[in-house]
């Protein structure tokens, strides 16, 4: 199966762990991945925030590049991007595609957000003929954050107010979806380098649930949830004064472990938190 | 004591309207924005309060207001309200109203991240994280404060680790289209983020 594919920029740097694991996954499933040519950023939060034109036509341009390329599906692992291109080519579909100085070229490919392509009934056939070691024993709290699902009238996302795509991969993978309330509540992601104070909230609340449920474990989808909950865990919990140490897996690198994909060792030791001492309490991890 | 004369301004609703659509004039005051809305503790007006203030033309009030800024653009309100008033688009517009208008930000070390996040993607065409958190710190005054607090060597720490696991990049990628990302962002030629304190 070949894909249209647009990682952005954070998984060129920051989220290289999310990255490898993508291109890891994929290619041991037979997903070949072709990368948009020459994509540019898709503005993301401070093109929105105050820009709007830009925005619509920073997305526009590479959702142009995509139209390009034959496959009939894209996939966008950042669900900030996701959210972007898809509300630009709703923009420049809508009633006034003339108030922007770009226009959609030809007919766009199905955008798919990379946890609800890996969630449908197909992909998780295909996942669990190829799992070796079941994720026993691990009990995880699925965290989807804002951007894949909300708003729904752009998403296209139907449970957005309890989604389940994560929650039937982790279940798919023989570990345990732990039910609880904060699954699409913001992490503030926008607002880490600017107010790392309304972020200690926002997240600090998110340890502190995960833990009252009795997760050992937070499995994400998004890379600027991934960053703000697993690089400033030390942080935040010094200024909750209270230890919380829960390692912040993306749902591929779980599919990596299970399925004994090469490289999943690298992908997750570019954590800051460590998810090693958990994998080996829990036997998931021999070295 | 005086009471403060409201001096409303009806063209701010029509002001909107026109690069919406928001439909802000269909808000009947449910507050089920605010309700589910998760940085109410950092904002002066709810999002409720907001709404209603655009719809009483109290343009100085809204453009001035944090909740614009801190709003984290989460996009709960939009998806709870039974009206379909585009409350997180609303807040964009009127931050990009207030920059457009000069009205300084109450939050202007997020204008300043916003800005130097542009300013980053036009140079390559894609964002260089690496440069990212420096030149914010520059352009928002920022450095001399977590140098006075001593946050630095959280931040100096964090940013070793980073890059000892591979995640800060020591070479930008850049695109060949890069001269149409920057007609793209060309049209904000003044930036309105008070200089470096």
């Amino acid at each position: 199966m070949q894909v249209t594919y647009y990682p952005g920029c954070s998984l060129q740097g920051s989220a290289r762990d999310y990255a490898e694991s993508i291109l890891g996954i994929c290619a041991f499933l037979d997903i070949r991945l072709e990368e948009i040519p020459d994509w540019n950023c898709c503005g993301a939060t401070a093109a929105h925030s105050i820009d709007h034109r830009a925005s619509i036509e920073l997305a526009g341009r590479t959702l142009n590049l995509a139209t390009r390329l034959p496959h009939a599906d894209m996939l966008v692992p950042c669900p900030m991007c996701f959210n972007r291109l898809k509300t630009a080519a709703k923009a420049l579909r809508g009633d006034h595609p003339q108030r922007y100085g770009i226009k959609l070229e030809a007919s766009l490919p199905q955008i798919w957000d990379l946890a609800n392509f890996f969630a449908t009934e197909k992909m998780l056939e295909t996942t669990a003929k190829q799992v070796i070691k079941p994720l026993n024993g691990l009990k995880a709290v699925c965290y989807y954050g804002c951007m894949a699902s909300r708003p729904p009238e752009i998403t296209g996302a139907k449970d957005f107010e309890d989604p389940q795509a994560l929650d039937r991969i982790v279940e798919n993978l023989g570990a345990t979806p732990v039910l609880w309330p904060f699954k699409t509540d913001c992490c503030g992601a926008s607002q880490v380098l600017s107010r790392l104070d309304i972020v200690s909230q926002l997240v600090g609340k998110l340890y502190d649930m995960a833990q009252r449920v009795g997760a050992q474990a937070i499995v994400v989808s998004c890379q600027m949830c991934q960053a703000n909950l697993d690089m400033y865990q030390q942080k935040i919990e010094a200024d909750w004064g209270r230890r919380f140490s829960i390692p912040v897996f993306y749902f591929t690198e779980l599919i990596g472990l299970a399925c004994h994909v090469k490289g999943a060792k690298d992908w997750i030791s570019r954590h800051i938190t460590d998810p090693f001492p958990l994998l080996q309490t829990l036997n998931l991890w021999n070295d | 004591m005086s009471q403060k004369i409201l001096d409303p301004d009806y063209r701010l609703l029509e002001q909107i309207e026109a690069e919406g659509p928001f439909q802000a004039g269909a808000c009947f005051q449910c507050r089920k924005c605010t309700n589910g809305c998760p940085v109410t503790f950092a904002m002066d007006l709810y999002p409720d309060e907001v709404i209603r203030m655009v719809l009483l033309g109290q343009r100085e009030t809204v453009l001035n207001c944090q909740t614009i800024w801190v709003c984290a653009a989460c996009e709960t309100c939009t998806t709870r309200c039974p009206n379909e008033v585009k409350i997180a688009e609303l807040m964009d517009c009127l931050k990009e109203m207030a920059v457009q208008e000069g009205v300084p930000s109450p939050q202007p070390r997020i204008l300043a991240l916003h800005e130097t996040f542009l300013n980053n993607i036009k140079k390559r065409g894609r964002l260089y994280e690496t440069t990212l958190l420096p030149a914010y710190l520059l352009k928002s005054g920022e450095l001399l404060d977590r140098w006075n607090s001593g946050t630095w060597r959280y931040d100096l720490k964090l940013g070793r680790q980073m890059f000892s696991k591979g995640r800060l990049p020591l070479i930008p990628k850049s695109i060949k289209g890069k001269r149409e990302v920057r007609k793209i962002l060309a049209r904000r030629k003044t930036e309105h983020s008070p200089p470096c304190k």
